[in-house]
This record gives structure tokens, C-alpha cells and sequence, in this order.
């Protein structure tokens, strides 16, 4: 056995193991230090430039971004609208189907899911914000192109998600269901799925908080707006309010983005939480 | 479409049920090939007018009509090689610190740390980046440098650079890589390294010799969706890289103080005033390069991760 | 036709009057008129954005030039009020008002001139102390109305310039620099990046502090950007029937040479809202323009504007 060096060097290959191990550690330690300070920062700024007005005045009004957190959620609601439904359905095609279409579905899956959010944002500039503007004069911007343009993203996560979600769903449930003369559909929908609800709803979830803070898809889809807008017309979002106050030059500005970064990061923690909590009592149910 | 299901062919709401499955998925694989042809028919004024010569030339120039990518496409490469450089060596002594030697009481705390940075918003990364990281690097790095003409750690030095960029990317791209390489480092079986315990195997030998070359295509397909995420990065990178090609005549530099361009970057500032026509059509070349790139670039390290996956699953 | 009511119209353009219009849209709504959303997004998007038809009105530091009135032939374009565009500088020490001559400007651009103490600096401005470091120019990343006033004066002062750099909304600086997207990020940059020198509305300095030059016109006089010097090369500008002309290099003794009307651009069928709003800037909202630092138009420019409003039913 040539694997390992022989006894004599048994002291210089612990300590080398030691050291090895240690710098393993530091460079953990690195990391998390490095984290740490973009955590440290955030914290620190966006607290102590937090406060009730940015919540309830509009941008164009005064000092706040309240047009931006309504935009923000009623974008969410839209992309959720649009691709949790497609999103399961397509996930259970993956599970209930084989062959070569199902496997380039899935391959492509995997390809939405790589696009840089840019390249979204220009799409669905080029293919829904163009064309209405060119029927409807003044329109195009909207709050329903962002939503469409987030649904793109949520969209591969949520396939995903329940695509996994349902396959480990004990195959002896589902064979003692259509076992019993029930249909394919009726046993998806009555006992699969159900036992399946759980982890569905975390990855819904984390699809939710991951493209909370996307920026650049919105960039060319809502372009912004200073007052509370129409969901047909320009609206705000929080991400990009953030995108503009932090690369202006008024200090003011600089910190309701610090203020805005701070209340970001607290929705998507909220919703990773919340996407835990449900997978963590989910698993006390199966136990 | 071959699915699977004999047993109710004959159910009419079955059929119903395979239908709207169906067409769910059609509506991906509609999107999907929506994208890259709408990408490539809006491209297509770019294409014919400047071919190949897209990725080579190095002025982007409205007012001549001349539009050629190479320093966005160098920016793209060198930042992400960057990020990559920084982030790789940490992310991987962080993911076997966590999967090898972390005492168990803290491998929650840090396992959900790591989990929040992945969870940041690019946006907010760059909020930091301009306010934190920019003027730290300027002021203790590189003014200090300045006159130094060290290889690499030189060139304009104003703060927004390569270098920053680099940095922000590896700080996105670090919580990724190492919950990725965890993942696959914790899937080793138990067996691999108690063989190596037993042959005298020191804890750093098992891991380097073992579990390292065990798992070494799936961290490779870790790295590579690093690389993929860094590709697109679009708004951190936008607020620190200074958006200007460097001082040469090809507009590439690689001296890391130098600002840059990546093409993501140079779509997020150039896309909305893009009049119709040939300076549209390059814009949305550019996203057709991102586009391709990123499918290839995807497409290895899936192969790479699902491969590890069936070795190990042996 | 459906009888919508108009809870919000929208702009987007030039970030130069965004000041101003921001403010305006907050009076004009706060006297119960509708909300107008104005986006700053440069002067080369408000084009854009006008010629498609996603805003409701365009805004623009630049006339259009002629291809791109090929893409929006009936357009109008209605001045606003005029604006100085200031050599705004942050180098350690040097207090506001250095005196500059165009030629040195054009020369810092070219990068002629890359040291505060360069003797062309220091023989203009005897008794201030100027620092050794290096300059760091900052212009637009994006295309820009206010590019095109600064280069369009720089092209008539400097031949160096005109046929190096040349002039209009986006064109081709010498490698080298930073570059912010519109006038709130060029301002950002300077202010945040010792050594620099960039262009911004005079609006922008005032209001964040950023110290800027004193440029000597074409009567050889050193003219502080003021609202008075700005009316009084504005007030020299005889604009002819479509209101389109550049206001550099006045010939007023007076007069700053930096300086430029800005437009709003509709088209004859805009909605009577927007132009509801536009009467509303040109009678009420020219009171309180230089509160927010800008120039209200010239009373007989005034006068003219609102007949040509009124002809297409404002």
C-alpha cells in the first residue's frame, strides 16, 4: 500500500494534516467574516436610517418608498399568479411522464434557470413592452411585464421544486390509490399532491424571495415611477428604487437605499423563514 | 410524447389531466425557444452588419455605426476569473470545514448564514459594494500601490474597477459554491473514508486523496454554476466596475485597478436609450451571446454534478 | 373612444431638468393636478422612449437630429426652461470657482492635461494651491443631452477636441476615466473619487455641494455658472420657428458658455393632460424654476411656447 508515506514520517504528516485543517477553518473563518461585514453594514445603515415615513410616502412626494414596496408586492402577486400554476403543473408532467420530450423539458428546465436575469428583462422588453407600446401609445411599461418577467425566473424553481417534492412522495401511496380503481388525475390531486404540499410550498417560497430582489429584469419592463402607478402603467419596486437612490448623488437619497436594503433583505428572510418553518414541521408530520 | 400511464387510457378525465400536463410543459419549451428566437430575429440587423467580427472589435460606437464587444466580453471573463481565483480556495476550505470538522452546535448557525448571503439580492450586494468596499479598496489598496507598478496591481486606481468587481463577485458567488460543494463533500459514503482511517490515513490525507478525487467532477460542476452565476451578474457588477473600457487600444486591460465593462453591465446601461435599429439589434446581440454562454456554460456542470451524483449513488 | 380619466401621466428623458421636474410634478400634484411620473433616464432614452410610444412625453437637453426625426417626423419639441452645465471637480483643496479657460477643459477631456498642478491650471488661477494628483475625468455612460451641450461647446473652442472627440449625445471619449449613468451618477462619481472632473447640471453641484469651475466665455470674461449667467447666454439665443437651437459659446459678456435650453418632446395627439401639465410649466411652474436652481425661459421664448402649445389644443 504506496497510498500513505511510511511510519517514519508519521509526526510531519500530522502536523502537515493539522495545518492543512487549520487553513481549512481560516479560510471558513474568511468567509464568514466577509459575510459578516456586508451583514454588519447593512444592519447597521439601514437601522439607523429606518423609519415609519418611508413606508407610507411616496418617492415623488417626499422621503419614502411607498410606492415601491405596494409595486414590489403586487409584481410578486402577478409572477405568482403566473407561475405557480404552470410551474406545479409542469412539475408533475416531469414526474408523470418519461421519454424524450420529458427529458428536453427538463434539460431546459435547467437552461431557464441559467439565463442571467438581463437577458429576461430585454426579452420581454422585445416582446410584450414594444407591441403594446405600439398599440396603445403612452402604455407598454407596466407592472404586468415585471410580473411576467419574474414568473420567467420563478418559473424553472418551482418545476423543479415539485418535480422533487413529488418523487419522494412513498410510490406505495399512489399505487394504493390507483390500486383501488382511482383515476391517474384523481390520485395526483387527492393523494399525491397533498402529501407533497408541504415541500411545494417552501419552494414557492424561496422562488418568491429569490427574485424579490432581482433588479435588471425590471429595469426595461416597469422603468419605475415616482407616485403609486396602475399595475397597466409604470409602477416602482423596491429593488429598483434601491438600484437608483444608491447610485445618486444626493445623500439623502443614499440613505432611504440603505433604509430600503434593510427592508429588502428582511422580506426574503422572512420568506426563507417561513419557507424553513413549513419544511421543518412538514418533517415532524412525517415523523 | 411517450408517457407512461396504461393503466387509464380509456378515462376521459385522464385525458384532460395528460393534456393540461402537456401543455404546461409546452408553454417552457414555447418559452424557451421564444427567448432564443426572439435573442437571434432582433439580432439579426447586428449579425449581418458586423458577423463574427462582433466578438474581436473593440469600439462600440453609435455615432459611427461600429459595434464590436471584446472589452465587454473580456470584462465578463476577466471578472468572473477573478471571482472565481478568490472564491474558490474559501468557498472549498469552508465547505470541508463544514462537512469534515465543524463541531455539530455550529453547523446550523453557519449552514443558515451561508444560506442568507446566498439569498441577498444583487442589488443590495452592490449598494454595499459602492459604499463599503469601493473606497476601502481604493484608499488601502490601491492608492497605497499606486506608484509601486507591482504586475496586475496597477492601472487608474479610481475605485471603481476589475478588482472590485472581482471581489463583489466572489462575495455572491462564496455562500454558492460552498453550499453546493458541502452538499456533494457530504455525499461521499462513510466507507470511502473509513478505508483510509484504517490504512493510517491522516484526517488531511483522507480528505485530500479520498474525498477531494471522489468528488472532484462534482465540485468542478459546483465551481462551474459559480461561474455561470458571476457570467450574468448584472447590478453589482454594474455599480462598481466604473462602466469604461481601460486605457488601451484594445480597451483591455489586465491590470486589476483598471475600470471595465461586462456585457451584462453594458446592457443595463445602454439598453434603454438604444435607438431602433443597428445600436438595438448589437444591444440584444450581446443578450444572445449571455444567452449562449450561459446555456453551455449550465449545461457542463449539471452533466458534471449529475455524474458525480451516479458515482456516488453506486 | 373610451373616456379614460387619467390617474397619472408619465415622462421619462434627460436626468439634466430631473430636478426640476420632480419638483414641478410634486407642486403640480400637491395643486390637484394629476401625478406625473418623470423618469431620468437620460436624454438618448427619452428619445427612445417618445419615438416608441411607451411614455406619454419625452425629454430632451438635445434636439433630435435628423435620423432620428426620420422615426418620429411630427414631433415637437417644447424648451422647458435653460440650464448650465458645470465643470464640477473634487480635488483635494482647491476651493470652489478654479478658473478654466475652454481650451484647458477640452485638453483635461483629451487627456492632454493629467495633473491638478499642470502650469495650463495653475497660470489661470494664481494663489491657489493646487495638489500634485493625477485627474480623473468622469463623463456619461449613457447618451446624454447634457454631453451634447458640453461637447457641442468644447467642439467650437478646441479643434484638438472636434476632431479627436467630436460632439453629440454619446461619443467616443478618450479611453480612460469613469463613467456614470446620467447627471445624479456622473455627479456621485466626482464626489465620491478624489481628483475628479466631470459635467453635471448646475442644480446637481448646488445641491450636493460639489464645487465646480468658473469658464471664461467668448468676451474673455470668467463667468460663474449662475442662474443670471445662464439666463443671459439663453436670453442671447435667437431660437428659431421650431425652437431648436444650442445656446453654447454665447457671445454675451455676461453670459455662461456652458449653457443649454432643455425640451420636452410630445406629439400633436399627446393627451390633453400632458398638455395640461406643460401649460402649467410654462406659466406657473416658470415662477418657481429657479427656486430649484434652473433658468426660466426668456419672457418673449415664453410667450412663443405657449402659442405653440395652444395650437395643438393645450
Amino acid at each position: 500500500m504506496s497510498l500513505y508515506a511510511a511510519d517514519s514520517h508519521v509526526k510531519l504528516r500530522r502536523a502537515q494534516s493539522l495545518i492543512m485543517l487549520s487553513l481549512c477553518s481560516v479560510a471558513a473563518l474568511v468567509g464568514i467574516l466577509v459575510l459578516g461585514l456586508v451583514l454588519y453594514f447593512l444592519a447597521a445603515r439601514g437601522l439607523s436610517h429606518l423609519n415609519i415615513k418611508l413606508f407610507t410616502v411616496a418617492s415623488g412626494d417626499g422621503d419614502g418608498f411607498a410606492q415601491s414596496i405596494r409595486g414590489t408586492l403586487q409584481i410578486l402577486g402577478v409572477a405568482c399568479a403566473i407561475a405557480v400554476p404552470i410551474g406545479i403543473l409542469g412539475g408533475i408532467y416531469q414526474q408523470e411522464s418519461k421519454g424524450k420530450f420529458a427529458n428536453t423539458v427538463r434539460f431546459l428546465t435547467d437552461v431557464l434557470n441559467g439565463i442571467p436575469s438581463i437577458v429576461i428583462g430585454i426579452f420581454v422588453y422585445a416582446a410584450l413592452v414594444l407591441p403594446i407600446s405600439q398599440a396603445y401609445p403612452g402604455k407598454g411599461y407596466s407592472g404586468w411585464a415585471g410580473g411576467v418577467a419574474l414568473a420567467i425566473m420563478m418559473l424553472p424553481l418551482i418545476m423543479r421544486t415539485t418535480e422533487e417534492m413529488l418523487r419522494l412522495v412513498p410510490s406505495a401511496l399512489s399505487e394504493a390509490s390507483l390500486g383501488l380503481g382511482a383515476t391517474r388525475w384523481r390520485t395526483m390531486l387527492s393523494v399525491v399532491l397533498p402529501a407533497a404540499r408541504g415541500g411545494i410550498l417552501t419552494g414557492i417560497l424561496l422562488a418568491v424571495a429569490r427574485v424579490a430582489g432581482e433588479t435588471a429584469p425590471l429595469i426595461f419592463t416597469i422603468l419605475g415611477n415616482e407616485f403609486l402607478g396602475q399595475m397597466d402603467g409604470q409602477v416602482d419596486a423596491l429593488p429598483l428604487r434601491l438600484f437608483k437612490y444608491a447610485t445618486d448623488v444626493d445623500e439623502k437619497h443614499n440613505q432611504i437605499a440603505w433604509a430600503a436594503a434593510l427592508t429588502l433583505i428582511l422580506m426574503v428572510l422572512m420568506m426563507s423563514i417561513a419557507a424553513r418553518l413549513t419544511t421543518r414541521s412538514r418533517m415532524q408530520e412525517d415523523k | 410524447m411517450a408517457l407512461t400511464i396504461t393503466t387509464s387510457k380509456s378515462r376521459p378525465g385522464d385525458k384532460i389531466y395528460l393534456g393540461v400536463l402537456g401543455f404546461s410543459a409546452l408553454v417552457l419549451f414555447v418559452l424557451i425557444v421564444g427567448i432564443a428566437a426572439t435573442l437571434a430575429w432582433q439580432s439579426r440587423l447586428s449579425i449581418q452588419a458586423t458577423g463574427f467580427k462582433f466578438v474581436t472589435l473593440s469600439v462600440w460606437d453609435d455615432a459611427a455605426g461600429t459595434y464590436g464587444i471584446w472589452p465587454f466580453l473580456f470584462g465578463t471573463l476577466y471578472s468572473s476569473l477573478i471571482a472565481l481565483l478568490l472564491a474558490v480556495p474559501i468557498s472549498l476550505g469552508a465547505a470541508i470545514f463544514l462537512a469534515e470538522l465543524c463541531p455539530k452546535w455550529l453547523r446550523t448557525p453557519i449552514t443558515f448564514l451561508i444560506e442568507l448571503l446566498a439569498a441577498i439580492p444583487s442589488v443590495v450586494y452592490g449598494l454595499w459594494g459602492i459604499f463599503v468596499l469601493t473606497p476601502f479598496l481604493r484608499d488601502k489598496l490601491m492608492t497605497p500601490l499606486a506608484d509601486k507598478k507591482i504586475p496586475l496591481f496597477q492601472g487608474a486606481g479610481f475605485g471603481p474597477s476589475m478588482l472590485t468587481a472581482g471581489v463583489i463577485l466572489a462575495i455572491m458567488i462564496l455562500p454558492f459554491i460552498t453550499a453546493v460543494s458541502r452538499d456533494i463533500l457530504k455525499a461521499i459514503p462513510k466507507a470511502q473514508r473509513e478505508a483510509s482511517y484504517g490504512l493510517g490515513g491522516t484526517k488531511w490525507e483522507t480528505i485530500s486523496k479520498v474525498v477531494l478525487p471522489y468528488s472532484r467532477s462534482g465540485i468542478i460542476g459546483a465551481v462551474m454554476l459559480g461561474l455561470g452565476r458571476a457570467f450574468g451578474e448584472t447590478m453589482a457588477v454594474t455599480m462598481v466596475i466604473g462602466n469604461q473600457a481601460a486605457q488601451t487600444d484594445s480597451g483591455i486591460s489586465l491590470n486589476l485597478f483598471e475600470p471595465g465593462y461586462t456585457m451584462a453591465s453594458a446592457l443595463a446601461n445602454k439598453f434603454n436609450e438604444a435607438q431602433p435599429g443597428l445600436s438595438t439589434s448589437a444591444l440584444i446581440e450581446i443578450g444572445l451571446v449571455l444567452f449562449i454562454v450561459a446555456v453551455i456554460i449550465n449545461s457542463c456542470a449539471r452533466l458534471l454534478v449529475r455524474l458525480t451524483g451516479k458515482s456516488v449513488n453506486k | 373612444m373610451r373616456n379614460l380619466k387619467f390617474q397619472q401621466i408619465s415622462g421619462a428623458g434627460a436626468t439634466f431638468p430631473e430636478l426640476l421636474y420632480n419638483n414641478w410634478a410634486k407642486e403640480y400634484k400637491a395643486t390637484g393636478g394629476v401625478a406625473v411620473n418623470y423618469q431620468g433616464i437620460g436624454s438618448g432614452g427619452g428619445i427612445k422612449a417618445i419615438t416608441a410610444k411607451t411614455v406619454d412625453f419625452g425629454a430632451s437637453d438635445s434636439p433630435l437630429n435628423a435620423e432620428e426625426l426620420k422615426g418620429a417626423p411630427k414631433i415637437l419639441h417644447l424648451p422647458m426652461c435653460a440650464g448650465a452645465v458645470v465643470v464640477a471637480y473634487n480635488a483635494p483643496g482647491v476651493p470652489n470657482g478654479l478658473k478654466l479657460t475652454g481650451a484647458v477643459i477640452a485638453d483635461i477631456f483629451l487627456h492632454k492635461i493629467t495633473a491638478w498642478n499642470d502650469p495650463r491650471i495653475s497660470g489661470l488661477n494664481p494663489g491657489i494651491k493646487l495638489p500634485a494628483s493625477r485627474i480623473v475625468t468622469v463623463s456619461r455612460s449613457d447618451s446624454s443631452g447634457t454631453t451634447a451641450i458640453f461637447t457641442n461647446y468644447l467642439a467650437k473652442v478646441s479643434p484638438a477636441f472636434k476632431a479627436g472627440i467630436g460632439e453629440g449625445k454619446s461619443v467616443n471619449w478618450t479611453k480612460g476615466g469613469l463613467a456614470g449613468k446620467g447627471n445624479p451618477g456622473v455627479a456621485a462619481f466626482i464626489k465620491q473619487t478624489p481628483g475628479a472632473i466631470g459635467y453635471v447640471e448646475l442644480a446637481f453641484a448646488d445641491k450636493n455641494a460639489i464645487t465646480y469651475a468658473y469658464v471664461q466665455n467668448a468676451k474673455k470674461n470668467f463667468v460663474a455658472p449662475t442662474l443670471a449667467s445662464t439666463s443671459a447666454a439663453a436670453a442671447g439665443v435667437k431660437l428659431p420657428g421650431d425652437f431648436c437651437a444650442m445656446a453654447t459659446n454665447t457671445g454675451e459678456p455676461t453670459g455662461y458658455p456652458i449653457a443649454g435650453f432643455t425640451w420636452i418632446l410630445l406629439y400633436p395627439d399627446a393627451k390633453p393632460e400632458v398638455k395640461k401639465f406643460l401649460r402649467w410649466c410654462l406659466t406657473t411652474g416658470q415662477k418657481s424654476a429657479a427656486k430649484y436652481d434652473y433658468a426660466p425661459l426668456p419672457a418673449g421664448v415664453q410667450k412663443r411656447v405657449l402659442d405653440a402649445l395652444k395650437k395643438i389644443g393645450g
